[in-house]
């Protein structure tokens, strides 16, 4: 099994396509869809994590390609800024995935990367602004 | 079992007090009994660390050569305005002022709220200069008009924090019923019972180990973010009155301090500046009240434990902003709050806190070792707070 987390960008052209289907439907691809957005000039954007054997992720990205679906890795990652943050526990309950968590012995909040599909909710959420979000 | 005050602060010049935190202490009363408990132990700790946006600073700043009367004219710091209703040289900054530019929540989205007058404290505090704007209308003792500086501490005679209303004694559990995602001084709310927020350090919070006011007062000495500090008199919104439990503790929003201390002194360690998204910005401070155990009552006060305390869940979409709705959705122990996730009407909602319960540990902790140290004395206070026999009557 392989799993890619990427970003989609759609063509104006693409958009009334159901490109997500024809992944999931043609190319037996699990697709996590973790962000969406279409601007107001119609070009789409969407990160999602796309889970699958080798063959079926490799048919999948060439499938996007012939649609003319920009495939770029993300390229955004979380930052836990421990120097800022003073375990309140606030960003727990936004936390989608349980990248972020709290001891409950000693009340330290801990965040796991590799848990973390960039949501952001999190940067919302912390009163002390210890959530940052970095280009890789 | 008695003791005085006197007695126990002459334990601590002999070295011989002993003390435990408000946590340490359910341990040793569930083992030993509130008797025996009561005869070992002299002094117990707690601890909070919170967000409180009743929070400022006044600021005495050092004159130059030619003097300026800032009163009656206005004052920024880093853009950030400050009050110049008093004297010549003194300013009030409020924690919650904003620079004239932030947008605020006006650009169709919740604004970020990234710097405001608590990140101006912060920043004194962490021993940065900020940029000092003043200007007056000019006077024959005062004659100088305007003044750009960068100043510190060291351009100040007197930086002193003052918290017209801290140390809340319980607080609203706070949940949203509409369908979208709302913004609150209770932090972000997810639609539809999303998530549910709270803001107390529970079993350790300084006013739910004295509920019925006994031993903190007007003039009790405190720990504030790193030096000492006072109980000026009672907080505002100090509502001792509301319905109480068995213990003694409110099941609402209760009693509350003012907390005065020098702003010099203080660590940046125990002062940070909040930021609310959609909301706005706030101060978080430190504070550790010790309490005597002057008899047995006492030591029942401070062996609460978190599944003792209860607080009412609030829904923060219509009934705290406009009053309509039920009052009350819950009321759920402080130990279900901590649990990770509370019951409303048989939705499993997910908790957080604003109130940091690690910080709260070690506000206690540090606070035990500075009284082990004999580098802090306990105080009788000058007057009692409103309500103070609340608990006798009830």
């Amino acid at each position: 099994m392989k799993k890619i987390r990427v970003v989609l960008s759609f063509p104006p052209s693409r958009v009334e396509d159901p490109v997500i289907y024809h992944l999931i439907k043609d190319h037996g691809l699990m697709v996590n869809i973790l962000r969406a957005t279409i601007d107001p000039g119609k070009q789409g954007r969407m990160v999602v994590e796309m889970n699958g054997e080798e063959k079926e992720v490799s048919g999948g990205l060439n499938y996007l390609e012939g649609m003319e679906v920009k495939v770029e890795p993300l390229a955004e990652e979380i930052m836990h800024l421990q120097e800022r943050c003073m375990n309140c526990t606030a960003c727990v309950p936004h936390c989608p995935t349980g990248a972020l968590d709290v001891n409950r012995e000693n009340w330290f909040v801990s965040y796991d990367s590799s848990k973390c599909v960039v949501c952001l909710s999190c940067i919302e959420a912390c009163p002390y602004k210890a959530m940052e979000i970095r280009l890789q | 079992m008695k003791r005085t005050i006197e007695e126990i602060n002459e334990k601590i010049r002999s070295g011989s007090v002993v003390v435990l935190t408000a946590e340490e202490i359910i341990g040793v009363v569930r083992e030993k009994g509130i008797q025996k408990a009561t005869r070992e132990v002299d002094v117990v700790t707690t601890g909070t660390f919170s967000p409180m946006c009743s929070s400022g600073a006044f600021f005495n700043v050092k004159q130059p050569k030619e003097k300026m009367k800032l009163g009656g004219g206005w004052v920024t710091l880093n853009g950030v305005p400050a009050y110049a209703g008093l004297a010549a040289a003194d300013i009030f900054l409020g924690a919650t002022a904003l620079t004239e530019k932030d947008s605020r929540n006006n650009n169709g989205r919740p604004g970020a709220f990234r710097y405001g007058g608590a990140h101006v404290i912060e920043d004194l505090v962490s021993g940065k200069k900020v940029l000092f704007k003043g200007g007056g209308y000019g006077t024959d003792c005062y004659p100088r008009k305007e003044r750009e500086q960068w100043i510190g501490f060291e351009e100040m005679n007197d930086a002193t924090l003052f918290n017209p209303r801290n140390c809340y004694q319980n607080y609203n559990v706070a949940v949203n019923l509409s369908d979208k995602t709302i913004y609150t001084y209770m932090g972000k709310l997810k639609a539809r019972l999303g998530n549910a927020n709270y803001c107390s350090a529970g079993q350790l919070s300084p006013l739910l180990n004295d509920p019925c006011y006994r031993t903190i007062g007007i003039g009790t000495r405190v720990f504030l973010s790193g030096t000492e500090g006072y109980v000026a008199w009672q907080g505002t919104q100090h509502n001792p009155g509301v319905p109480r439990l068995e213990n003694g503790t409110p099941k609402a929003a209760a009693g509350t301090l003012a907390l005065v201390g020098d702003l010099k002194k203080m660590k940046p360690k125990w002062l940070r500046a909040v930021s609310y998204t959609g909301y706005g910005v706030s101060l978080s401070l430190a504070v550790g009240v010790p309490i005597p155990i002057l008899d047995e009552e006492m030591m029942k006060f401070v062996s609460v434990t978190d599944e003792d305390l209860r607080a009412p869940v609030v829904d923060y979409s219509a009934y705290y902003p406009m009053g309509e709705g039920v009052a009350k959705l819950a009321e759920v122990t402080y130990s279900e709050l901590k649990s990770g996730a509370i019951e409303i009407n048989g939705t499993k909602v997910p908790t957080g806190c604003f109130s940091s319960y690690a910080l709260a540990l070690e506000v206690a902790e540090h606070l035990k070792q500075l009284i082990k140290n004999r580098e802090f004395l306990l105080s009788q206070f000058v007057s009692p707070l409103p309500g103070a026999s609340v608990g006798k009557e009830g």
